[in-house]
């Protein structure tokens, strides 16, 4: 199938770009929209947003950057292409979730050092914690 | 070398020599890297943007207008750059060139205004030192504007040699290999879009 992708995509008019192209404006567009102008929860706006930027994202891949295209008749390139970036948006989200799960996620409330007296001296960056949402740097 | 291999007529240029595929498979594996790269940059960033010290809140000075006019410079800059290598593998040098060229000056035009709402926030009273909400945005977004720099110049360069060479299996595949990059880029601003200014100006809001 992919082969087949390779060979007869450059002749004619590119509506694969065009179509890749009016779906990725849509989304920014519909994504601006869902992320300002609507009421929905904080909960529903993320899933939301990030389930069209990870769409948007798949559509450059396979619409603009051909990442199921091969150089072989084995399907191989191709498959080791589409692994290797599945693999490191697999690596990105682990990273990214991971990060704000144990960093920032509740888990700021045991941050006790900035009321320990010991320690006061020296640590300078207390004033961010005044600004946080309710569920950051919560005081015991 | 390519004389001993047969070929479908069909198959792209760049595809055409084994160092042609090996590039591109390569340049492959690296833009995984660079997804990782992007991930620690965009989770140190998430992790501070709430440590804002005595500064303004990233969500406060984000503007739709700028967001907006950045977002569909690069956006259309990589459908142009997919318009050139699709003209390339209709072997229209021409063609190439001027959807790179317009690829390039769109790509321009965003570092403008890049570098505008960056100058805007510093007038603000937000530059890379004020907080660690600051420094996180500024050091993501920087990275990706500076990407953004070294594509302007690789892609010049490469436009350069095609436009001596003419189209070879050596410099199509160095095309093909740059418009990877790019929309690439374009892939990292998407969640810059998301991560950094929607959830940002969403914060603020509610």
């Amino acid at each position: 199938m992919a082969n087949k992708t390779v060979a007869n995509e450059h002749h004619g008019f590119p509506w694969k770009h065009l179509i890749g192209f009016v779906l990725s404006i849509v989304l920014t567009l519909f994504a601006l929209w869902i992320a300002l102008e609507t009421d929905l929860s904080m909960t529903w706006i993320l899933i939301i947003i990030f389930g069209f930027a990870f769409l948007q994202a798949a559509l450059q891949l396979l619409m603009f950057m051909h990442v199921t295209e091969n150089s072989t008749k084995s399907n191989l390139t191709s498959r080791v292409q589409i692994g290797n970036i599945l693999f490191a948006a697999f690596v990105a989200i682990v990273i990214v979730i991971g990060s704000v799960w144990v960093m920032a996620a509740g888990h700021a409330k045991h941050d006790k050092h900035q009321h320990s007296p010991k320690t006061e001296n020296h640590e300078n960056h207390g004033g961010g914690s005044e600004h946080d949402s309710g569920e950051h740097g919560s005081h015991e | 070398m390519a004389h001993a291999e047969t070929h479908d007529p069909n198959t792209p240029l760049e595809y055409r020599s084994e160092t042609g595929r090996l590039n591109i498979l390569g340049f492959w594996i690296f833009l995984g890297a660079e997804i990782a790269l992007f991930a620690t940059l965009f989770a140190t960033y998430m992790v501070l943007e709430h440590r804002i010290a005595d500064g303004p809140s990233p969500g406060e000075l984000f503007e739709v207008k700028s967001l907006l006019i950045q977002t569909f410079l690069l956006l259309t800059s990589s459908f142009t750059c997919g318009l050139a290598v699709h003209e390339m593998r209709r072997q229209n040098v021409k063609g190439l060139i001027t959807w790179m060229a317009i690829t390039l000056g769109l790509g321009l035009g965003f570092l403008y205004f890049e570098i505008e709402e960056f100058l805007h926030f510093i007038h603000e009273g937000a530059n890379i030192g004020t907080s660690a909400a600051w420094s996180g945005f500024f050091v993501l977004v920087g990275t990706h504007g500076a990407h953004v720099t070294f594509g302007i110049f690789w892609v010049t360069m490469v436009l350069i040699q095609v436009a001596k060479r003419g189209l070879t299996p050596a410099t199509s595949a160095k095309v093909f290999i740059t418009s990877l990059y790019w929309h690439f880029l374009d892939v990292v601003w998407i969640f810059i879009f998301t991560a950094v200014y929607l959830m940002g100006m969403v914060m603020h809001n509610g």
